[in-house]
């Protein structure tokens, strides 16, 4: 027997935020209040030294609660986030699934913003081309693909997104409280598309705030508690866990 | 460096999105779009031959239009390429937040759209220039090197002020002051030899500004007079030396650059 490589390894990963107690942010004040040495940070470890790997097809639920960590866990992973200690080390390509269409400009029409977005997402021009009857499809937007998006409603806007997104194989795939896309109809298609990854055995993590969904989708689990990583294991053993740290 | 150009090929068709965008929005937010943009420097180019040609004694030069003109369009080139780019990291903040690409991309695209409207506009400056009997000798092709000197200036001054602005938000206004003392020391509708007939010391005052030695060095290969070379040298190592500051500073501060959009 072969043990695979992880696909994913976090190690020994802080990060930290500096709360300024008060906002300095023009350099008039800066320039005074250094003088008088008066610049003071308050330190706050969002995540302190958490470390885990996963397997290709693991499927991670993060539980916490409120400013546990969890976005910021997976901003680091996804290299929004420079940690300020340790590494994030991942095999191959990435799909964030966080606020769709937060790269969209407005005055651009939809199969402009299909290139843009693209393009921020790392795709290349080639493999926009070619994907891109498929994503106008699946984005149901028809005629309205060449009408600029600010005329597009938020419900159109996440459906462009998430077809955008979700044109590529990723090997890790990562939803922070988005499975509620669109309307119901969009919503049932587009958890479709996320469970069609699932059997390609892409590498998920997950947060939501519904431990019932997250008991359906994953196979493993985590628990952050202000920062530090409380357990790691089973999804069962897990849920258990955090179940009775919600009940006490 | 390695990873560094794998990485730059991976996201050269976001550059190119980028600068794609930048020319689009501009030609399309205003109804005449490109007639507009070469109509602009037309305008303002014959305003100010009428007031300062009177004032100056210069109006009757045929060469005085040509010279207000490139002065002016190498000047907007400069001052809109290093406002777009300080403003680019807290423009494009909602995707900087939410999803990884390589930071300078924003700066660099930001200079590189305003170069090439810039390019497209000294189409009117050639049109000018032949219509008024300014015609090209071999010193035209020298023209490249201040073009490029300016482009390297811009994205160096650019980089740097992109970095700034994400700590300190009165940065625009300094800057627009900034700008405003550039413009005037660098000569645009006036002429140097006017100002340092009586008092010679003041050239410092010109020669010290890398924009004003890039304007000089290109209206001297459009004229076809002499290379003032020591001026071009100067321009050249500043912006060098501005590129390089502004490269490292932008790496040392990029991580921290979320902490404060
Ligand atoms: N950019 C930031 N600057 C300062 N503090 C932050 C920043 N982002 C998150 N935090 C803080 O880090 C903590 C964890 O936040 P987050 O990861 O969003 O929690 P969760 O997603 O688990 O609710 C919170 O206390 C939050 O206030
Ligand atoms: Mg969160």
């Amino acid at each position: 027997m072969t043990m695979a490589k992880p696909v994913l390894e976090v190690e020994n990963v802080s990060m930290q935020f500096n709360l300024s107690k008060e906002k300095v942010d023009n350099l008039k004040e800066y320039i005074i209040k250094s003088l008088r040495g008066q610049i003071s940070y308050n330190e706050f470890w969002a995540l302190s030294d958490v470390s885990f790997s996963l397997n290709k097809g693991d499927r991670l639920g993060i539980l916490g609660m409120n400013g546990a960590g969890k976005s910021t866990l997976l901003k680091v992973i996804a290299g929004v986030l420079k940690a300020t200690k340790g590494s994030v080390k991942t095999r191959g390509k990435i799909v964030p699934l966080l606020e769709l269409g937060a790269g969209f400009d407005k005055q651009y029409t939809g199969a402009e913003n299909i290139y843009l977005y693209g393009s921020v997402l790392g795709y290349s021009k080639t493999f926009i081309n070619e994907k891109y009857d498929e994503i106008v499809e699946f984005s149901e937007l028809g005629d309205f693909i060449n009408v600029p998006i600010k005329n597009y409603s938020s419900g159109m806007k996440a459906r462009l997104g998430f077809a955008i997104a979700t044109v590529v194989d990723p090997e890790i795939l990562i939803l922070d409280e988005v499975l509620a896309v669109g309307d119901a109809k969009f919503r049932k298609k587009s958890e479709a598309k996320i469970q069609s990854m699932f059997d390609k055995g892409v590498t998920v993590l997950f947060v939501s705030h519904s431990l019932k969904q997250v008991k359906r989708i994953c196979n493993k689990a985590m628990i952050l508690d202000h920062g530090k990583l409380l357990s790691f294991g089973d999804i069962e053993p897990i849920s258990k866990q955090y179940r009775q740290m919600l009940d006490a | 460096m390695s990873v560094f150009i794998k990485n730059f090929m991976r996201y050269r068709f976001l550059l190119v999105e980028l600068i794609k965008k930048g020319v689009k929005l501009k030609y399309r937010r205003s109804y005449l779009g490109i007639i507009w943009t070469l109509l602009e420097p037309l305008l303002t180019t014959i305003v100010l031959t009428v007031i300062f040609g009177s004032l100056l004694n210069r109006g009757d030069s045929t060469a005085y239009p040509v010279y207000i003109l490139s002065g002016r369009l190498l000047y907007s080139f400069f001052s809109s390429g290093t406002n777009t780019s300080m403003k680019s990291i807290r423009t494009n903040a909602g995707m900087i937040k939410k999803v990884y690409v390589p930071k300078y991309m924003y700066p660099l695209s930001s200079v590189i759209y305003n170069y090439v409207i810039f390019l497209i506009s000294l189409l009117v400056l050639a049109a000018v220039s032949v219509f008024l009997g300014v015609f090209p000798t071999w010193r035209i092709f020298i023209i490249v090197i201040p073009l490029f000197i300016l482009l390297i200036l811009t994205v160096g001054v650019g980089m740097i002020l992109s970095t700034m602005a994400v700590f300190f938000r009165d940065l625009e206004y300094l800057w627009s002051v900034a700008l405003m003392l550039i413009m005037y020391s660098s000569a645009i509708f006036y002429y140097v030899e006017d100002i340092t007939r009586n008092s010679p010391n003041k050239e410092i005052l010109f020669h010290a500004n890398p924009l004003y030695c890039c304007i000089a060095v290109f209206r001297d290969a459009l004229f076809g007079q002499p290379i003032e070379w020591g001026l071009c040298l100067y321009a050249a190592g500043f912006s060098v030396i501005s590129l390089i500051v502004g490269v490292v500073l932008f790496y040392k501060k990029q991580d921290k650059f979320i902490l404060y959009i």
